[in-house]
């Protein structure tokens, strides 16, 4: 593993295709999610970005960060006009009118992927376009001020599910949506965070090269909507990962791997306490939510081992 | 060519197949469905080498065309009524980005209550989203228009997308005979499409970057600016139709309008009922003309107004209802591009049509001399014609 750190960083290209002098918060995990991403896809490329904090960040005109091409529309659409590049390119090599072959990447935030776009989404899974989708998840849609969405965990106070006299804050349960890209039957599903960058960039890899439709959902921590100090994003990904919250895995042509396993998790509530928008959680509920987390990773390893 | 007899849907999926379209993303609805069927068929027989993408709504059709378009491919797509609304958000930015798609619209009215059948609802409600939108009368005009939207859209001093309007069913469902056109016709035409900005790797844009107060002011106007100006452009490749085709379009058709002291105007298929009773009123030595606004958008200020200056009595109809406002979306128009005027005609709107109801000859007569009585008081109150209760 030591090794690993010191050459593997050696081998990574130089090149950056987003370029730094974007707006995003302080400490912002999502956009070090998506500068990994756009390195790891290199520039035969073409981007498809839902509306959302990645795409007012990085193209407030007349600036951009982006030095591949890329395309913004609308919130939930992102999917679809992946698919109409992608038809378009196909297309246009079979009539010799293109020369390049790009890869086909829509992204978007956890708003525009589980909530409002999921249709096009769905859509263009079942259609089998050859595309890959990225979901940076910062669990809420925190570009319009942290309203929760359905990615939003239990028990997290965001302005909409505020924690109050008679509320703990998020009611329900996560929405599962690495098992609604695998109940699409699609070859690639991963999990990844950029905490873990080299795991990052290795299944962006894995997944462009994969034909046929691929998702990626990455965790981003965000320090203004989760109410933890800028300096340690980073730090959040990697307890969100070994405390099992957000467990790491891939699932290729339907088989289930974790790619990150632990002997013991760690507390949930180390995860937890640093977090603004768990403190006010009693302990009796962290507890629920430690249960929940053991639950869900002991069905996720039954997979794995299945 | 040989006159052939065929319905307006496959008519303008003729001119899609001649235009040689690389990409249709479509979502089926009544009553526009027959032409992306057609196409989807022509595409499974060989007939057509495009990609076809059998998108899971109308939201998600435009969205597909927007990055179709966008990658520099020739894109069509078609849809009616509701779907048009469901695209509603997308439309302006197919017009934003300024992406040359050519979009068949079979006219249909909006829920509620529910009707798939024909009336300009739905047309009015896009009104001002930014795109070019053509009236055809008739299934010639559903072949021809559609060959003409691509022309104009992908002219390099236009890019706009063109919405070409065909009524539900009176012209998406009957057969009429219509002269097509030879592929070397078309391609005398039609040039290749060549997108001066497409997403490529080898050149990197930045498409729908957003903008702060001290710009948008700047983009919208530049737009508007830059579509208003494509009117000269389309009369241009009007003529250069007319050329290969030997049919000549306007912005502004005239009927027996000559020396007419009263004029009826129509867009869409009910100009040619239209036409009917102007016959009959001439037969009766009365001195009736009809107007046919073949260009809704960019509105043909300066036809319209030479068209109309000599009349005493304009009457308009307009198959769409502008709730507890005035007449009709094309009645108030009329009159706000006629205000200015020193020499100006009264107009009276009526409103009939709508959600697939005919309307008869006897109708339009009736509407011309109703309309000179209410023209000449001035009179605002919305009337309805072959209406019950």
């Amino acid at each position: 593993m030591e090794n690993f750190a010191v050459f593997v960083p050696r081998l990574l290209p130089q090149q950056e295709y987003l370029a730094p002098g974007h707006r995003a918060c302080i400490g912002c995990g999502e956009a070090l999610a998506m500068r990994l991403v756009a390195k790891a896809l290199g520039r035969n490329v073409i981007v498809s970005n839902a509306t959302g904090c990645m795409e007012i960040i990085s193209t407030p005109y007349p600036t951009t960060s982006w030095r591949v091409p890329w395309i913004h529309t609308l919130f939930e659409n992102a999917s679809a006009v992946a698919a109409g590049i992608e038809a378009a390119v196909r297309i246009q090599n079979e009539k010799g009118t293109r020369k390049n072959t790009p890869k086909v990447v829509a992204m978007g935030g956890d708003g525009a992927t589980f909530d409002i776009g999921l249709q096009s989404l769905s859509g263009a899974w079942e259609r089998g376009h050859d595309f890959l989708y990225v979901c940076y998840d910062n669990e809420a849609y925190m570009n319009t001020g942290i309203q929760r969405s359905s990615a939003t965990p239990f028990g997290a106070a965001t302005t909409t599910s505020p924690a109050g006299k008679v509320s703990i804050g998020q009611t329900t349960a996560k929405k599962n949506m690495p098992a609604i890209a695998v109940a699409h039957d699609i070859p690639y599903v991963a999990t990844a965070c950029p905490s873990y960058p080299f795991d990052l960039m290795e299944k962006v890899s894995k997944a462009v090269a994969t034909r046929g439709p691929s998702y990626l959902h990455v965790l981003s921590p965000c320090p203004t909507g989760w109410r933890h100090g800028g300096d340690i994003s980073v730090k959040m990904g990697r307890l969100a990962v070994e405390t099992g919250a957000f467990p790491l895995f891939e699932v290729v042509n339907g088989k289930y791997r974790l790619t990150m396993d632990f002997p013991k998790l760690r507390p949930v509530k180390d995860y937890l306490t640093p977090q603004g928008r768990f403190r006010h959680l009693p302990k009796d509920e962290v507890e629920r939510i430690q249960q929940g987390v053991i639950r869900e990773y002991e069905k996720l390893k039954k997979k794995a081992e299945a | 060519m040989a006159m052939v007899g065929m319905e307006g849907s496959l008519a303008m999926a003729e001119a899609a197949r001649l235009a040689n379209v690389d990409v249709v993303a479509a979502y089926p609805i009544t009553p526009q469905t027959h032409i992306v069927e057609r196409l989807a068929e022509m595409v499974a027989n060989g007939e057509l080498n495009a990609s076809y993408i059998p998108v899971e709504s109308e939201h998600s059709a435009m969205s597909a065309c927007l990055g179709s378009s966008a990658a520099g491919a020739r894109t069509f797509t078609a849809t009616a009524g509701q779907g048009l609304e469901l695209m509603h958000e997308v439309l302006y930015v197919a017009s934003g980005l300024r992406l040359p798609i050519v979009m068949g619209v079979a006219n249909r009215a909006l829920s509620c209550p529910l009707s798939v059948w024909g009336d300009h609802s739905d047309v009015m409600a896009v009104r001002d989203t930014g795109w070019i939108q053509v009236f055809a009368e008739n299934g010639q005009q559903a072949f021809d228009l559609t060959l003409c939207a691509f022309r104009i859209a992908e002219d390099p001093k236009v890019l706009f997308p063109v919405m070409v309007h065909i009524d539900g069913f009176h012209l998406s469902h009957v057969v009429e005979p219509l002269y097509l056109m030879e592929q070397e016709q078309v391609n005398s035409f039609l040039p290749p499409f060549s997108y001066p900005f497409p997403l490529d790797p080898d050149t990197p844009v930045t498409m729908g970057a957003f903008t702060v107060p001290i710009l948008y002011s700047e983009a919208r106007k530049s737009m508007e600016t830059a579509l208003r100006s494509t009117r000269v452009i389309i009369n241009h490749i009007f003529a250069d139709f007319a050329r290969v085709s030997g049919r000549q379009y306007s912005a502004v058709e005239q009927y027996r309008s000559d020396d007419a002291d009263t004029l009826l105007l129509t867009m869409g298929s009910y100009s040619q009922i239209a036409m009917d009773a102007v016959d009959q009123l001439r037969d009766r030595g009365e001195k009736v003309g009809l107007i046919r606004l073949r260009l809704w958008r960019p509105f043909p200020f300066d036809e319209l107004r030479q068209a109309v200056e000599n009349c005493q009595t304009l009457v308009v109809l307009d198959r769409c209802v502008s709730p507890a406002g005035p007449p009709g979306p094309v009645c108030s128009e009329v009159k706000a591009a006629l205000y200015s005027q020193k020499k100006r005609p009264n107009v009276a709107g009526f409103i009939g049509g709508l959600g697939g109801r005919d309307l008869t000859p006897a109708e339009f007569v009736q509407m011309v001399e109703r309309g000179r009585v209410i023209a000449a008081e001035g009179g605002e109150e919305i009337e309805m014609i072959g209406v019950r209760g």
